[in-house]
This record gives C-alpha cells, sequence and structure tokens, in this order.
C-alpha cells in the first residue's frame, strides 16, 4: 500500500515531465529547439517512471533488471539526440532566429 | 485499476503528440525526433503494463530489448541521413 502510494507520486513526476516534453514537441519554433524540449524533459520523466517501477517490485531480479533499463535509457536517450542534432548541422539546417531580418545585430 | 494501467493509459495519450510530429514534421529529422520519443515511450508502456499485470518479470526483458532496438535504430537513421538522403 505505502508503495503504491510512493510509486503513484513518482509516476506523476514522471508524467509531468512527459507531458513538458510533448508541449515542447508541439509549440517550438523549430526543429532544434523542439529537440532541445524533448532530450532533457524526457530523459527526467524516463528516470522518474522507472524509479517508481523499482519501488513497485520491491527487492527483486527484476528490479536490477529494471535498473540497467533507467541506467541504459539514461545514457542511450541524449546519446541519440546529440546525433540527430549533429546529422541535422551538419546537412545545413538553420538554427531558428526571432527576426530573419535582424540576424547580425547581437 | 491499479497506478500503473492508469500511467500507462495518459502515456498512450501523450504518445499520439509524438505521431502526430512524425506524420507531419517539416523536415526528417523532425520525424526522426518523433520516432526516437516513440521508441522511449513505447518501452515504458511496455513495463508499465507488464506492472499492470502482475508479469513485470517477463516484460522487463521486452522492455530492454525494445530500448536497445531502438537506440540502435535511432543512431544508423541519423548516420544514414548525415551522409545525405533526401532531406525533405
Amino acid at each position: 500500500m505505502i508503495a503504491e502510494i510512493v510509486a503513484g507520486v513518482l509516476f506523476a513526476g514522471g508524467l509531468f515531465f512527459h507531458g513538458v516534453a510533448a508541449l515542447g514537441v508541439v509549440r517550438m519554433p523549430d526543429f532544434y529547439t523542439r529537440l532541445h524540449a524533448v532530450s532533457k524533459a524526457e530523459t527526467a520523466g524516463v528516470v522518474l517512471t522507472l524509479a517508481g517501477l523499482i519501488v513497485l517490485a520491491g527487492v527483486s531480479l527484476t528490479a536490477l533488471k529494471l535498473l540497467f533499463v533507467g541506467l541504459f535509457l539514461f545514457v542511450a536517450n541524449p546519446t541519440s539526440t546529440h546525433a540527430i542534432a549533429r546529422a541535422a548541422l551538419r546537412t545545413g539546417q538553420k538554427p531558428w532566429r526571432r527576426r530573419p531580418d535582424h540576424q547580425e545585430s547581437p | 485499476m491499479s497506478v500503473a494501467i492508469a500511467a500507462a493509459i495518459v502515456l498512450l495519450a501523450l504518445v499520439l503528440v509524438y505521431v502526430y510530429r512524425l506524420a507531419m514534421g517539416p523536415t526528417v529529422f523532425d520525424r526522426l525526433l518523433g520516432l526516437s520519443g516513440f521508441g522511449t515511450k513505447t518501452t515504458l508502456v511496455l513495463l508499465l503494463a507488464g506492472a499492470g499485470y502482475e508479469r513485470l518479470d517477463m516484460f522487463v526483458d521486452l522492455g530492454l530489448a525494445y530500448a536497445l532496438l531502438s537506440f540502435v535504430g535511432a543512431i544508423a537513421a541519423a548516420r544514414y541521413f548525415e551522409r545525405g538522403g533526401q532531406h525533405r
């Protein structure tokens, strides 16, 4: 019962970060800003959700496997995001500016 | 209804946003971003459904395999489009 409540709180935190990532995917103006929103918020959401699952699983081999999934996603998610951003930059995608006619002025 | 199933249902609703970006993205990299987020969310939904149905010991292996495949697929697609594919 206590474990369910703690897991529910952790799930709620994770879902908040997933919601922020989804909001960024819809609302941000160009590709790089969308990627920025997804990368950080989704990594935080994944870690919190998996922490809730570990609390639900208790002390077992399953919890160890869940910890491994969490560590893997914690490393792999920023890595794949970085690879996508580098590919976009090397193929000449331009970052978004607020006013295209005043690009040179700071 | 357990708390894990409720969280899985909310995550499935959030996956629709990534499907929108996957279908409508202006550039191919937007689609790649949608695919990467879709894979991560699918892993989490698998694990949450496993916890909801009391079979987490089986589903955790499936989730680990899916996370590995999604990561390798995203890296491979990014390398392919970096070397020059169709950019629209």
